[in-house]
């Protein structure tokens, strides 16, 4: 049982906030796709919108929700995640 | 034979095979033989990280397999492709640094080390190693036929001597050159994909006549095709959503990719490689589905779905372009072979074999059994893919969903949760894949759910129940 020993590691504290946000960013990515792909798709097609000639459920999920992912994972990784090092001897540096 | 259209691709190919043979020559001369071949010493920066993860990801079942259900059941499966999203920023992030730290604290060279020393159980490692190589073998299985059904489409050759130059290219290749050649030819393979998937995509629109014309073609044709719920409207919500644990979340219990989450240099190549691969992920699954998608109006009567792709790429490009965007499926295929051989030659020689049979195997007999048995490996799909079943996404699924009920909880409580213990492992183990494999043959999607829901839910369960139940006996054993 090696892990208990570093329990208080200041690493692991960063850690483990990082992983939290990587749950909370999924989670957030699942309701974007999901409310958009059945909330606008649900209807009978010959209701279909369209953007940029794709069927609007479509772009906003998929298409949209994509480029708002890729925004959200840049700027949470710049602003919030902590360079630590990763060897044994790094903590005493 | 269309020779325009295979001077490039074989050209390409062989680029990456120098580019191979050059890292196998750093691998040679190097005296942490192991630690090189199996993990190529820790020093991927986060470029290549991002690529390699990508590539060993985006498969077969997604390059080959992907595409051509696309072009079968319309919009609603690219919405499910894009659940794979998830995994460019997921699995970096949930594994994330406490697993890089706890690996190198254990010196741990493969997934399996980590759960040897996390939980110090025969039983583990053991179970580990035989889920490894049952799963990923029918995985390799799959890429390899994908790989010669290109090759066959694509220069007119039969089936069997597609497979038969396949092989042989993968397996010298992989043989040399161990994880660093395959993660820095992931590099290229994956800038291809991107580059690649980009140009072909837009070639096909062009081809189409345009996203309107083209959606409205489908709408023409069967106006399910442009819902989310696919081309009979079989794909349900619940159905279409399970996909974010078998191709989201769930793929941070993947062998392959976990290894590659210990392979990083330090936190800024992790970061970077968070960044970079969610943003090559998305762009390649969300071009290549559409490109399935596309096609269709363009080339009504494809048969086999593994065929839409390399006939897509040919009517629609001049050759020599459709060649060198071929070397992308081609490329991300070899990449995903070429690192699940690895694994299973991994989990025999390192995990199996050094660990219970031989401790103290001189160090000159590992590398040859190292790469004996990786060769030996190849041979033996080689000669299970002589006789291949038709669609092979499903085969490949049936691989990721038993390995994500396996690991899922041993590798994700393991790092989080300091009271888990073997007896939890081994029960969410066995409870995962018995439920898996009982599930997937006799009543397949519980609740309108996909098979593999279920089981990482009573794992989940099994692993905290019994890691609870059997505190006291863990704490008197250390004692």
């Amino acid at each position: 049982m090696v892990l208990e020993e570093n329990n208080t590691d200041q690493r692991y504290k960063i850690a483990n906030r990082e992983a939290l946000i990587g749950v909370g960013l999924v989670m957030f990515n699942f309701v974007w796709w999901f409310a958009f792909a059945y909330g606008l798709g649900g209807k009978n097609p010959s209701e279909y919108t369209y953007v940029l000639g794709l069927p609007a459920w479509f772009f906003y999920s998929c298409v949209l929700g994509f480029i708002v992912m890729a925004i959200l994972v840049t700027v949470v990784v710049k602003k919030w995640f902590v360079e630590v090092p990763f060897d044994e001897e790094g903590e005493v540096k | 034979m269309n020779w325009q259209a295979l001077i490039p691709l074989i050209g390409l190919l062989l680029f990456i095979f120098g580019v191979g043979m050059w890292a196998g020559k750093y691998v040679r001369s190097s005296n942490t033989f192991m630690q090189d071949y199996f993990l190529g010493g820790r020093s991927l920066g986060g470029f290549v990280l991002a690529m390699t993860m990508t590539a060993t990801y985006g498969s077969a079942s997604s390059f080959i397999g992907g595409p051509g259900t696309a072009y079968t059941e319309g919009l609603g499966w690219v919405l499910l492709a894009m659940t794979q999203v998830s995994t460019g920023y997921f699995v970096l992030m949930v594994l994330g640094k406490k697993f890089a730290i706890v690996t190198r604290k254990y010196n741990a060279l493969t997934m399996v080390d980590f759960l040897k020393e996390r939980y110090q159980s025969k039983w583990v490692v053991l179970l580990s190693a035989f889920s490894i190589i049952i799963f990923l073998f029918s995985a390799m299985a799959a890429q390899w036929i994908g790989g010669a059904r290109l090759i066959e489409s694509l220069i007119g050759i039969p089936y069997t001597t597609a497979l038969f130059i396949f092989a042989l290219f993968v397996l010298i290749y992989v043989t040399v050159g161990g994880f660093r050649a395959v993660a820095l030819t992931d590099a290229i393979q994956g800038t291809i994909m991107f580059v690649g998937t980009l140009i072909l995509l837009i070639a096909t629109i062009i081809a189409g006549g345009g996203i309107s014309n083209i959606i409205s073609d489908l709408t023409a044709e069967n106006p399910n095709l442009i819902t989310p719920y696919g081309a009979d409207g079989g794909l349900s919500p619940a159905f279409v959503s399970s996909f974010w644990i078998l191709v989201g979340v769930g793929v941070v219990a993947l062998p392959q990719i976990a290894v590659r989450a210990m392979s990083y240099k330090d936190s800024r190549s992790m970061h970077r490689a968070l960044i970079i691969g969610t943003i090559v992920v998305g762009v390649i699954m969300l071009n290549m589905h559409l490109i399935g998608v596309f096609a269709r109006p363009i080339l009504p009567e494809i048969e086999v779905g593994d065929k839409v792709m390399p006939l897509i790429a040919l009517e629609v490009l001049p050759n020599w372009l459709a060649g060198i965007v071929l070397a992308a499926p081609m490329a991300a295929i070899m990449s995903t072979v070429d690192s699940l051989l690895l694994l299973v030659s991994s989990a025999l020689v390192k995990d199996v074999y050094l660990n219970y049979v031989e401790p103290q195997a001189s160090h000159q007999r590992v590398k040859r059994l190292s790469i004996g048995v990786t060769a030996a490996l190849g041979v033996i799909v080689f000669l299970m893919a002589l006789n291949p079943p038709d669609l092979i996404i499903w085969l490949n699924l049936f691989a990721f969903g038993g390995l994500e009920a396996a690991f899922i909880w041993p590798i994700v409580m393991g790092i989080y949760w300091k009271k888990g213990n073997k007896y939890g492992a081994i029960a969410s183990m066995i409870t995962g894949i018995g439920l898996y494999i009982v599930s997937d043959s006799f009543f397949p999607q519980p609740f309108g759910l996909h098979s593999v829901v279920l089981p990482v839910v009573f794992a989940f369960f099994a692993f905290v129940l019994v890691s609870l139940a059997t505190q006291k006996k863990s704490l008197t054993q250390r004692g």
